[in-house]
């Protein structure tokens, strides 16, 4: 029997809650206290708990190493290409008031915070879990007699 | 005098921390200790800021549906600082992150990472180069 | 001329150009992340320091006569939210990183292909257009804390790229882990102070704040503000005491980044001392006026003596030139200490020289690099022999380090002792002969063992036979325009001159 069973089932109850609770925090951004950064971080814990217990390895498999590197890009030109958007519908540089034409609930507002926070979940998300590969990748592994 | 020293409390606490910290960079010869240093004082900065956001019987800051036509009365606390520090804290961790990458990247070159274990190691280099 | 080129551009685009120069590398540098190779990683770089360049001019352009752009970023109106100023001060700046950061860049291809691992390149480019960011925003933005962020941005690209240089001597990895520590501290400082003029005036914006601080001269709070502001600074700056992490971290980065670096990111600093001494804080507040003399002409003359008299003990040509940059910082801080028009303008006038003559100088060490692989002064011997073309390049730009006539330094150190003298500061004229004599004697060093000596056995065994045109090209057109500038100065002394007064202006008082 494996000697890590009851935090293996723990956790496998606890991620799905950690990240749904992440996107919870995140698509609470634009009118509550929340945000991107938070639920990026919230998500990308999910997936360190994972590799806590099953292994660096494992989380590599589950999600590569490109994806994170290539998350992060893709978060910055989500953020980024929002701000052209707003540019090409006419506004200054990320002026969300331009991307909705509904001005009496700030429709634009909430619309370009949305769309800028998903790049921030992304990006935020991405390198968290680029850091903790970059350290944990490192680090020999600790014998389960250790534990 | 007590109520000078109750009133600028925070103050107190903020300097204690960050002279910690400044303490802590400039004496540890270990470079994680150093960084744990750095943390420290940037730390205390952020408290600085979100101490002077803090006014006295203020309420949180947050506004519902439907807008109020007319500025009401109510005293709300500050929330720019919070925002500041929030992109402070980031900073804070992307230096964080910089700095310990750093710290095993030496300790891959060099076998240590106390500092002045590292200085001789490039010191004999150096002799052994100037000799060569 | 400049109508026409302005009119090259759509009316939406000149309105954008603030939003569209720190745009255009951060996108670049998300691009390049996900780039499989150095090449298109370096097509990305090329491109988007292109566009910095084109419109740097355009900025410069619209800002020329003392015309300020103010952008809303977001379309939140200035004071509250976060403005883009371009002013005559900043838009030579702006100037000056568009065009050293393209013919960086140009520059770069050979010698990053030289020195950094291929599977690290398009991470490396991606690093640069983030320092690229973060240097431009720190110099086009109005806001102090944004300020900061930008700051952040940019010197957190430049540890890793000082630590890149741990390819080849691992000891780039100690010289970037202590400016990361020291560029913290300075960084931190700053923020103390901009949290300390945000509780006295309630405003983040500079100008806003400007506006306010003339009321508050006498206040505390303001005055310590100002002491946390000038050392944090300082520090980016490497003002002379507290330079003490810029000789390794120049000599230890790739050649590249020592060339970027010393020609542009302490310039920026500088930059960003000049908007606080002059701008924000008013200049006849007692205190304000009191530094200039005894913090900021002074620290600027033991500077320039202290770091020439160790220049001329170095053994490594990079470490010398490096030692030669905290000495050359204190001509322009004495320029502002003199704190007349005629002073910041030398001063100015002395930043955008100082970065021609190092981007050339350590262009041309770059090129000797690559070809020989050599570093310290005794291995450049004989040079003049085996690469005489680059050996000269290099001597024109070492002779306007000394302030030689016929050289854009001569035309800054004159302005300098002008502004010295209209002041009747004696003791600083004399400094900066004494330290004009010292760099004469670790610039003759370096040619002498260029020139004069013969070449060792091996030197004969180059690691390349040819060196790169690309290589070549940006570090002749920087060496040229050292002496372009001296028979044709007006550009550069406008330039300066548009500083110096949109400088001294600041807010109506």
């Amino acid at each position: 029997m494996n000697p890590h069973m009851v935090l293996r089932v723990v956790s496998k109850l606890l991620i799905p809650i950690i990240i749904v609770f992440g996107l919870y925090v995140h698509f609470h951004g634009d009118y509550s206290p929340g945000g991107g950064f938070q639920a990026g971080v919230l998500v990308a814990v999910g997936v360190m708990l994972y590799a806590l217990i099953y292994g660096v390895e494992e989380a590599r498999r589950a999600v590569p190493p490109w994806t994170v590197r290539a998350g992060a890009a893709l978060g910055v030109l989500v953020f980024a290409g929002v701000g052209v958007a707003s540019w090409i519908l006419g506004g200054n540089y990320l002026e969300y008031e331009v991307l909705h034409p509904d001005t009496a609930y700030k429709a634009g507002q909430h619309l370009g915070i949305i769309l800028v926070e998903i790049g921030v979940l992304l990006t935020v998300f991405s390198v968290i879990l680029a850091i903790f590969y970059a350290f944990a990748g490192r680090a020999p592994d600790i014998p389960d007699e250790e534990w | 005098m007590v109520e000078l020293i109750a009133e600028r409390f925070a103050y107190g606490v903020i300097i204690i921390l960050m002279m910690t910290g400044l303490y802590a960079v400039v004496a540890s010869a270990n470079l994680v200790k150093r960084m744990v240093g750095l943390g420290l004082f940037q730390t205390s900065v952020f408290l600085l800021y979100i101490t002077i956001s803090k006014v006295l019987g203020g309420a949180p800051p947050i506004l519902e549906y439907p807008f109020p036509a007319t500025p009401d009365e109510t005293v709300y606390s500050n929330p720019l600082p919070h925002v500041l520090i929030l992109t402070a804290i980031v900073v804070g961790v992307a230096t964080l992150a910089v700095g310990l990458a750093l710290v095993v990247r030496i300790r891959e070159a060099y076998g240590t990472i106390e500092d002045g274990a590292i200085n001789e190691a490039d010191y004999a280099l150096d002799t052994e180069r100037a000799g060569r | 001329m400049i109508e026409a080129f302005l009119a090259l551009f759509p009316a939406a685009v000149l309105a954008q150009a603030p939003a569209i120069m720190v745009a255009a590398p951060m996108l670049g540098a998300a691009l390049a992340t996900v780039l499989p190779g150095g090449r298109p990683a370096w097509v990305v770089a090329l491109f988007c320091s292109l566009i910095t360049a084109v419109f740097a001019f355009v900025l410069l352009f619209q800002t020329w006569g003392g015309e300020v752009i103010s952008y809303a970023m977001g379309g939140w109106a200035p004071p509250l939210g976060i403005e883009f100023r371009i002013d005559g001060l900043n838009a030579p700046v702006l100037l000056l990183l568009g065009v050293l950061s393209l013919l960086g860049v140009i520059f770069a291809l050979p010698s990053v292909a030289d020195e950094i691992a291929p599977r690290k390149q398009s991470l490396f480019y991606a690093t640069f257009l983030v320092c690229l960011t973060g240097l431009i925003g720190v110099t086009s933005t109005g806001d102090a804390f944004n300020m900061f962020v930008f700051l952040e941005i940019s010197s957190i690209a430049t540890y890793i790229l000082v630590a890149m240089g741990a390819e080849q001597d691992r000891r780039a990895l100690t010289a970037s882990f202590n400016y990361l520590v020291l560029g913290t501290i300075g960084a931190t400082f700053f923020v103390i102070g901009v949290g300390f003029l945000y509780m006295a005036t309630g405003t983040l914006n500079m100008h806003d704040m400007a506006l306010r601080l003339v009321e508050l001269d006498d206040n505390r709070v303001v005055q310590v503000a100002f002491a946390f502001v000038i050392v944090g600074l300082g520090l980016k700056a490497a003002m002379f005491p507290l330079h003490v992490w810029l000789p390794n971290a120049y000599s230890f980065a790739p050649s590249f980044v020592t060339a970027f670096l010393a020609s542009t990111a302490t310039k920026v600093a500088f930059y960003t001392l000049i908007r606080f001494i002059f701008d924000v804080f008013s200049v006849e507040a007692p205190f304000v006026s009191a530094a200039f003399v005894w913090v900021i002409a002074a620290l600027g003359v033991i500077g320039m003596i202290a770091a020439s008299v160790q220049a001329n003990f170095q053994t490594d040509a990079r470490r010398l030139l490096a030692f030669s940059s905290v000495g050359q910082l204190g001509y322009m801080l004495l320029g502002l200490g003199i704190g007349t028009a005629a002073g910041v303008t030398a001063g100015v006038l002395h930043l955008l020289n100082h970065a021609l003559m190092k981007g050339a100088l350590f262009m041309a060490l770059g090129v000797f690099a690559i070809r020989y692989g050599v570093r310290s002064i005794n291995d450049l011997r004989g040079l003049g022999r085996t690469m005489p073309a680059t050996a000269s390049a290099f001597s024109v730009a070492g002779l306007s380090l000394v302030g030689i006539p016929m050289t854009v330094g001569f035309v800054s150190k004159w302005y300098l002792v002008s502004a010295a003298l209209d002041r009747g500061w004696w003791w600083a004229v004399a400094a900066i002969a004494v330290s004009s004599l010292l760099a004469l004697g670790y610039v003759g060093r370096l040619l002498a063992s260029i020139w004069l000596q013969s070449p060792p056995e091996r030197a004969l065994m180059a690691a390349k036979d040819r060196i790169p045109v690309m290589m070549l090209a940006p570090m002749w057109v920087l060496a040229i325009a050292n002496v372009w500038f001296f028979f044709d100065a007006t550009p550069i002394v406008e330039l300066a001159r548009g500083a110096a007064e949109a400088a001294l202006a600041g807010a109506p008082r």
